[in-house]
């Protein structure tokens, strides 16, 4: 298992040349990461050539890492990440590419793999990440009219509106929340054992 | 001649056989569907938000309500990305435990899934056994977890607790006689596997109950054969998964492919369609649920002979026992530490998936190192089909869109999240 991961990550590195960033095997795992560039051709190059025939295409989403590591992160705060399939290889694979802060536009794959096609709604949907090329890029989890993109970290937890039926004028109105957020178990980061907690050795 | 447009028409969200609060808009051409289009999200809870802003443990229940019937499996899919984020290893009777009750989980689920998919077809009869069986495999639920639905039985580290000793019995009534309280409780006279046991005895032949209704029925075969085919290429290309997938006539099961807990020590096949159309699909999960009803048999007479920790001994991760928090102090402030500020997990990210009833589910999970996940995206197996709608609706009349949408097996649970 380990040694085919490590065979696929010497071809990626001798096929894709400058497109390919970083490829690394963590936990079994092969993440790849690609410039924005390339990353179309890559997508159809690991599709079609026999030692990736990487045929599924299993899940598209977003990631916002401006609080990463308690606002340590250096690079740029959007990534799309993908997670590939082959069947024939019995393999999977993780590309990420990384997308401008001010305004993240990634190319779409809905032309490589059909099954893109909700995924890419979704991720711009709740990260407001535009992909070119994409036929129909509605929103398709929020409510019709949202505004925002509500899991960038810096979008609330209880959100921004809340709604109910107003009695007087006979409809249903939309106002501002008036719910507070509050943290129960406040987020911690333990440098020590390798982050996790040091309760003395029994 | 008169003129004659496309009229536009809406299916749901309140619709019954929408399956919960799918909205379809339809595109219509006299009665044959030229574009459907699914509006969903009327159930999005932001699940992967929430995660965000909870420890590890306090996230596992919302893991019941994604897919809520097939529940445990979406803890499965959770558990394992937080082992692996913490490179933990299960112990094996909680492996043999968790593999038992994901296939107690299929049945559970296929066993919805064919009752109600033969009530949007129009047979009455097939939900009311279906339903039947269920409250029995409920029931075992209910036995080790407390919950018939949401159980929140697996964990990090292995499962909650060991099988009770004693199945729970049905307790006097006034609206039951003695003689009825006996016949209920006849096969709850021993453990939870006893029971387990009798009912993968009694299974099969309600299986063939159902095929006696249902397979070589006329109406039925009119209703299911050629309709929505989707060909294996396709299939792959529309990122379809699990008896949606198998249905096609592609054999890929995670349990056999990428085998976890302990698939790779039992005995089980694929069953494998060939046309892709609802009926091929309904055969594949109908052979599905007679293997589930076999790895469950293998999964109670291991547990049998193999008695053992059903959960890790780290008690940075799993709380420690009971009475040894009585009495010793490092055990008090794990058991402190762990309900108060959770577990740490290492920094890192993963992807784990297991084969659930519906198909892929999968949990990709971004840890910083803190006690909380950074990032939890869950690839949920419905999504990917019910985005196929539209191309398997084209052509094809209303009445087919419930069978089609029907053989989905849509639950909008996991499809909103």
């Amino acid at each position: 298992m380990t040694d085919a991961l490590e065979n696929l990550r010497q071809t990626l590195s001798a096929k894709l040349g400058d497109t390919l960033r970083d490829a690394r095997i963590d936990r079994e795992e092969l993440t790849v990461e690609i410039t924005l560039e390339g990353f179309h051709a890559a997508c159809l190059w690991l599709r079609d050539d026999p030692a990736c025939r990487f045929d599924m295409l299993i899940d598209v989403c977003g990631v916002d890492y401006s609080e990463y590591g308690d606002g340590t992160w250096e690079g740029p705060r959007f990534a799309v990440v993908y997670h590939l399939l082959s069947l024939p290889h019995r393999q999977r694979i993780r590309l990420r590419i990384f997308a401008d802060t001010e305004l993240p536009i990634v190319p779409s794959v809905v032309d490589v793999w059909a099954a893109a096609n909700w995924f890419e709604r979704e991720t711009f949907d709740l990260y407001g990440i535009l992909f070119d090329g994409h036929p129909d890029l509605r929103r398709i989890l929020t409510d019709y009219g949202f505004v925002g993109h509500p899991f960038r970290k810096d979008f609330p937890l209880v959100g921004t509106v809340e709604m109910r039926y107003d009695a007087d004028q006979g409809r249903v109105i939309y106002e501002p929340t008036r719910t507070e957020e509050r943290v129960i178990v406040p987020r911690i980061i333990r440098a020590e054992e390798g982050g996790r907690y040091n309760a003395r050795n029994q | 001649m008169p003129e004659i447009n496309n009229f536009t028409m809406n299916f749901g969200p309140q619709h019954p056989s929408a399956h919960g609060v799918l909205r379809l808009v339809l595109e219509l051409d006299g009665e044959v569907i030229e574009r459907a289009d699914p509006h969903i999200g009327l159930l999005h809870r932001a699940t992967e938000k929430l995660a965000e802003n909870k420890t590890y443990l306090q996230n596992l229940p919302y893991m019941d309500r994604l897919d809520y019937v097939s529940m445990m499996c979406n803890e499965h899919a959770y558990c394992l990305a937080v082992e692996k984020l913490l490179g933990l290893e299960v112990p094996r009777r909680a492996q043999y435990i968790r593999t038992l009750f994901d296939e107690i989980t299929r049945v559970l689920n296929h066993l919805l899934w064919l009752g109600a998919y033969a009530l949007d077809v129009g047979a009455m009869s097939v939900f009311l056994y279906c339903f039947r069986e269920r409250e029995d495999l409920m029931d075992v639920y209910e036995a080790v977890s407390g919950a018939r639905m949401h159980a929140a039985y697996y964990r990090p580290g292995g499962v909650y607790r060991d099988l009770p000793a004693q199945m729970p019995q049905y307790v006097a009534s006034p609206y039951r006689d003695a003689k009825r309280l006996d016949e209920l409780n006849a096969n709850r006279q021993g453990t939870v596997l006893d029971f387990i046991e009798d009912f993968t005895r009694r299974f099969p032949g309600y299986v063939d109950e159902y095929e006696t209704l249902l397979t070589d029925n006329r109406i039925w075969k009119q209703r299911t054969v050629g309709i929505g085919v989707v060909g294996s290429e396709r299939a792959v290309q529309l990122g379809f998964t699990g008896p949606m997938l198998r249905a096609s006539g592609v054999a890929w099961d995670l349990r056999r492919t990428q085998p976890y807990a302990a698939y790779a020590d039992l005995d089980f096949e694929i069953p494998v369609g060939s046309t892709g159309d609802c009926y091929d699909r309904y055969l594949v999960r109908v052979a599905e649920m007679r293997q589930s009803n076999h790895i469950i048999a293998q999964c109670v007479n291991w547990l049998r002979q193999n008695p053992g920790p059903v959960i890790t001994d780290d008690f940075k991760v799993a709380a420690p026992p009971r009475e040894e928090m009585k009495g010793s102090m490092e055990a008090l402030i794990h058991h402190f530490k762990l309900f108060s500020e959770g577990m740490s997990v290492p920094a890192g990210e993963v992807y784990t998936a297991v084969e659930a009833p519906k198909g892929e589910f999968g949990i990709y999970m971004v840890s910083d190192g803190a006690n909380k996940p950074y990032r939890m995206k869950i690839r949920a197996p419905g999504f990917s089909h019910l985005a196929a709608m539209d191309e398997m609706a084209k052509g094809h009349m209303i009445a087919d869109v419930v069978a089609i949408l029907s053989t989905m097996d849509i639950v909008f649970g996991e499809i909103d999240r």
